[in-house]
């Protein structure tokens, strides 16, 4: 039982993470249509950024500094520099693509991806990235189970962002534009909305909680690599079908669920399956969960129902 | 032109398709309910209706498109209603699309060429060793189209883009596509729209046409003189129920007909009421 | 009224091909005097022009978007490892284990086909992206408990490709001739791929091929013309992966070693954007857009590594980051300027003219 305490915990945790990240791609799906590909890698970016600057802050004097100095100092360089790239990609490479077909699209956002994390690579080379051990290790008892701070702030962090986003997009008029946008782009255009500033500014959001979303992952599992950007990216994608693509609150949803099956399935696939396989299966659930969302309930949890017609 | 009378009596063959008791519903929307009716062998059946009477669901129900809640449509001896519509176009069901659908980067001929595909059967094997049983077949596929495209009147565009084709030749294209499947109902879904009337004259004699070489015509139109000259029993939808069902001349005398169209009490202005056998 | 196909084939034609024939069958030798490491280069575009056919039969002519085709190749590289290595201690025959790696190669091409059909277009694609990376992880992990693949560390001392007695692996001399493994292998190679050309040459201009191009252009078109969608696009699949699984048996045999690392999702992406840089669904678009794309990254190489050495004194850029880089912004260019590809078929051609003139 306590096992299954702390697999929660643990699975809230990440899926807070997937479910941040999640939010960037519904948002850009459900008004242009669009499976940006390069989301993953702006989390990346994120996450390798925030590094280099803590590394640089810190590093020669571990104790010197503080650690929420630190971390806020990272996320300052993080969000602008990841809302710059997502910003780049949205007018240079999908923008001129906007009526083309779907397929174009999904081709382009694959060489976006190619594009960041190979000039990641350059930049930072092929080697790990180990964030410093600036965050107290602070442990709380829950009965058997232990909660971090690390995993508190992760939490809580999360859940106050996207208080923040629904308030946005349902109290705002930037929000009621997007999610005019997101119903019907044409009439929304012509109803006056400036539908390029509102896909920007999917995108601009988007990027901004991908920032957030790589801060957090560094911290909580201490490495990030160039690599990192396309398993990330693909499991958040997979949140966000889970719960309704274009849906926020089913990304939200999505992504926590996932955290929860995925710790769960570590946790006791050794058990369930007597040692045939283990945890290094762990990427497979995603993608199972993944291929039987889109073959079985290509509408999510929470979304519509998507029929044929002639 | 009294080849009217001819072409009426022309037709009322055995039963061929029977529709019983289909209903579909979309959400809160019933398009089609109870709709029940039977086409004849050799006839040219009409389907007409106000917009959003359910024509174009019959339509997509009948060739699978659509799957009915309740109902069954039975079709020379098939089950329509639990087919795919691949299926349905192998039983001899071939239908036209409102909004045309043609394979528009190909040519006109690749086009009716296509449609030969459900009647002939070269796989890899034969694509790969074009063996003389599969040269023959290939062969007999060409010449099959280009005899279509001359059927229908557009034989000198056959190597023609589909896309760059006149609107008036790309339905014609399709009607070509669709007789290339050899069909014995060859359904058109309002193929006269946007035709002018020399247009439809052609298209009306290439119905007639196709009738008097034996395949049975159903016609979704909303041209009312193209559909009262031409077919020989027509159904009337009205908010997915059959509304009146018969031969043209009594059809359009049914007040409720009228009054769908024209509005209600309509019929009592023009001072048409129902006869005994209506009234049935 | 029957159309140009009759028409005798002009005598330019029969030159240009003699020249082309001509050129191939020295062309090894030419290179060898560079090194015997632009032959292999040679072969392994030959192996991606393979490659690129196949994927080519799934995306261009059928139009279904696959981002797991490397799955295929790995199938049947991993086919011939274990078939033909001291890991199970087999060593069959070539014409067993080639047949095996086709048969499970289309085997596992309708397997993904299946459930993946009804879907659309972006989806399709990451669900097979999906498969490719279960199918990676799987050959990464079946180390334990029992050792199918060894794991991360892949199988080595595979066979090489050899009927009866004559060995490809190894150099011999004939006539006088010193031939080395590699340029015996360019000639296997070149014949098998000009086997895969001759094939889907003719799959194209087939009642087949006309229904994968009926699919592509309106689906629900080509169903109510009696066009089994599924089983067509089946068909398309399992073609693509039986093409994709020869290559990997013939490059298993050609490396003598096989890994997951071979298979990733890197690889998957090479090949589409070999497919579409080079014209999607036109076969000389597609062989050229794969050369180009497999022997551009090496000449790079050749270019960049001495270049910075000389300048910087050491290797900064690394050339295999600079060729994705490469490759990134070629699909992106591609897509905004010219999605019909370098040299696009007639049907691409057309849909390029209509999309100018409606600009």
């Amino acid at each position: 039982m306590e096992i299954l305490i702390q697999q929660l915990i643990n699975g809230l945790t990440v899926g807070s993470v997937y479910a941040l990240v999640a939010l960037g791609y519904t948002m850009v799906y459900g008004i242009i249509g669009l499976i940006n590909f390069a989301h993953g890698d702006v989390v990346m970016v994120g996450a390798m950024l925030a590094t280099t600057v803590v590394l640089s802050l810190v590093g020669a004097d571990p104790a010197g500094m503080s650690a929420w100095l630190a971390v806020g100092l990272a996320l300052l360089a993080a969000i602008p520099t990841c809302m710059a790239i997502g910003w780049t990609a949205e007018r240079y490479a999908y923008r001129p693509l906007r009526r083309a077909p779907r397929l174009a699209a999904l081709i382009t956002a694959i060489g976006v991806s190619f594009i960041v994390q190979n000039i990641a690579m350059m930049v930072w080379g092929r080697n790990y990235l180990s964030f410093p051990h600036i965050i107290e290790p602070m442990v709380f008892q829950l009965g058997e189970a232990r909660i971090s701070l690390l995993q508190l702030l992760i939490i809580g962090g999360a859940a106050l962002i996207m208080v923040g986003l629904m308030a946005l997009v349902h109290r705002t008029r930037l929000g009621t534009a997007m999610r005019a946008t997101a119903q019907n782009r044409e009439v929304a255009g012509l109803m006056g909305v400036n539908i390029n500033t509102v896909i920007s500014a999917a995108f601009l959001i988007g990027s901004a909680l991908a920032a957030v979303a790589g801060v957090m992952i560094v911290t909580y599992y201490g490495v990030a690599q160039y690599t990192m950007g396309f398993m990330l990216g693909l499991k958040a994608f997979t949140a966000a079908v889970l719960g309704g693509i274009g849906n926020l609150g089913g990304a939200m949803l999505g992504g926590l669920l996932l955290g929860l099956i995925e710790a769960l399935g570590a946790g006791y696939i050794g058990d369930l399956t007597n040692g045939v396989f283990g945890s290094n299966y762990q990427d497979v659930f995603s993608f199972i969960v993944l291929i039987l969302v889109l073959i079985f309930r290509p509408s999510g949890l929470l979304g519509e129902r998507v029929g044929d017609r002639a | 032109m009294s080849t009217m009378a001819t072409s009426k009596t022309a037709g009322g063959g055995q039963v061929l398709l029977q529709a019983s008791g289909l209903s579909k519903r979309f959400g809160g929307l019933q398009a089609l309910s109870e709709v029940s009716f039977s086409i004849r062998q050799g006839d040219i059946y009409g389907l007409i209706g106000p917009n959003g009477a359910g024509k174009t669901t019959l339509f997509n129900v009948m060739t699978g498109l659509y799957v009915p809640e309740s109902g069954r449509c039975e079709f020379a001896g098939h089950v329509l209603t639990d087919y795919k519509p691949h299926q349905i176009a192998e039983a001899g069901f071939a239908r036209t699309f409102q909004n045309i659908r043609l394979f528009g980067n190909l040519s006109a001929l690749e086009n009716v060429m296509i449609g030969r595909h459900v009647r002939t059967r070269a796989g890899v094997l034969g694509a790969v060793l074009r063996n003389r049983a599969t040269r023959r077949e290939e062969e007999q596929i060409e010449a099959r189209a280009y005899e279509l495209l001359e059927y229908v009147g557009i034989v000198e565009r056959a190597n023609d883009i589909a896309r760059s084709l006149s609107y008036g030749d790309q339905r014609r294209l399709e009607i070509a596509r669709a007789l290339a499947t050899d069909p014995k109902l060859l359904a058109l879904d309002e193929p006269a729209a946007g035709m002018n009337p020399s247009e439809t004259v052609v298209l009306r004699q290439l119905i007639e046409k196709i009738r008097g070489d034996g395949i049975t015509v159903l016609l979704i139109e909303h041209d009312m003189k193209l559909v009262m000259g031409l077919c020989d029993r027509v159904l009337v939808l009205e908010y997915g129920k059959v509304l009146a069902e018969g031969r043209p001349a009594e059809v359009q005398h049914n007040p409720r007909v009228i009054e769908a169209y024209l509005g209600a009490g309509a019929a009592k202005e023009l001072g048409i009421t129902a006869t005994q056998e209506e009234q049935a | 009224m029957m159309d140009a196909k009759k028409k005798p084939v002009p005598v330019r034609v029969w030159l240009g091909a003699l020249l082309i024939g001509v050129v191939l069958a020295v062309l090894p030798f030419v290179l060898g005097m560079a090194g015997q490491s632009w032959i292999r280069t040679l072969n392994f575009a030959l192996l991606y022009v393979m490659l690129a056919l196949g994927l080519n039969i799934v995306v261009g002519f059928a139009g279904l978007l696959d981002l797991g085709y490397i799955a295929f190749y790995a199938v049947g590289a991993y086919v011939w490892a274990m078939l033909a290595s001291p890991h199970f201690g087999l060593h069959l025959p070539f014409w067993v284990v080639m047949p095996a790696g086709i048969v499970l190669a289309a085997l596992f091409g309708v397997l993904l086909g299946f459930p993946v059909l009804k879907l659309r277009g972006d989806y399709l694609a990451i669900v097979t992206l999906g498969f490719g990376e279960i199918i990676r992880i799987f050959m990464n992990n079946l180390d334990a408990p029992v050792n199918i693949t060894n794991g991360p560390q892949g199988i080595n001392r595979v066979d090489t490709f050899k009927v009866g007695e004559f060995v490809f692996g190894r150099a011999e001399t004939f006539f006088g001739i010193r031939v080395t493994g590699p340029e015996k292998y360019y000639y296997l190679l070149l014949a098998v791929t000009l086997l895969i050309v001759f094939v889907c040459v003719r799959l194209q201009h087939s009642r087949i091929g006309r229904a994968w191009e009926a699919i592509r252009e309106d689906e629900i078109a080509a169903k109510a013309m009696g066009i089994n969608t599924r089983n067509v696009k089946l068909l398309a699949f399992a073609m693509g992966a039986t093409f994709g699984g020869v290559a990997g048996g013939l490059f298993a045999s050609m490396q003598g070693f096989v890994s997951p690392e071979s298979f990733s999702l890197t690889e998957s992406i090479s090949v589409l954007c070999m497919v579409v840089l080079g014209g999607m669904g036109h076969i000389p678009g597609v062989i050229v857009g794969a050369l180009l794309l497999s022997v551009f990254p090496e000449l790079l190489r050749a270019v960049v590594v001495p270049l910075q050495q000389s300048v910087f004194g050491e290797v900064i850029l690394d050339p295999d980051g600079i060729r994705m880089l490469l490759f990134g912004f070629a699909l992106v260019l591609v897509m905004i300027y010219r999605p019909e590809g370098l040299w696009p078929s007639a049907v691409r051609r057309r849909e390029r003219k209509m999309r100018e003139s409606q600009a």
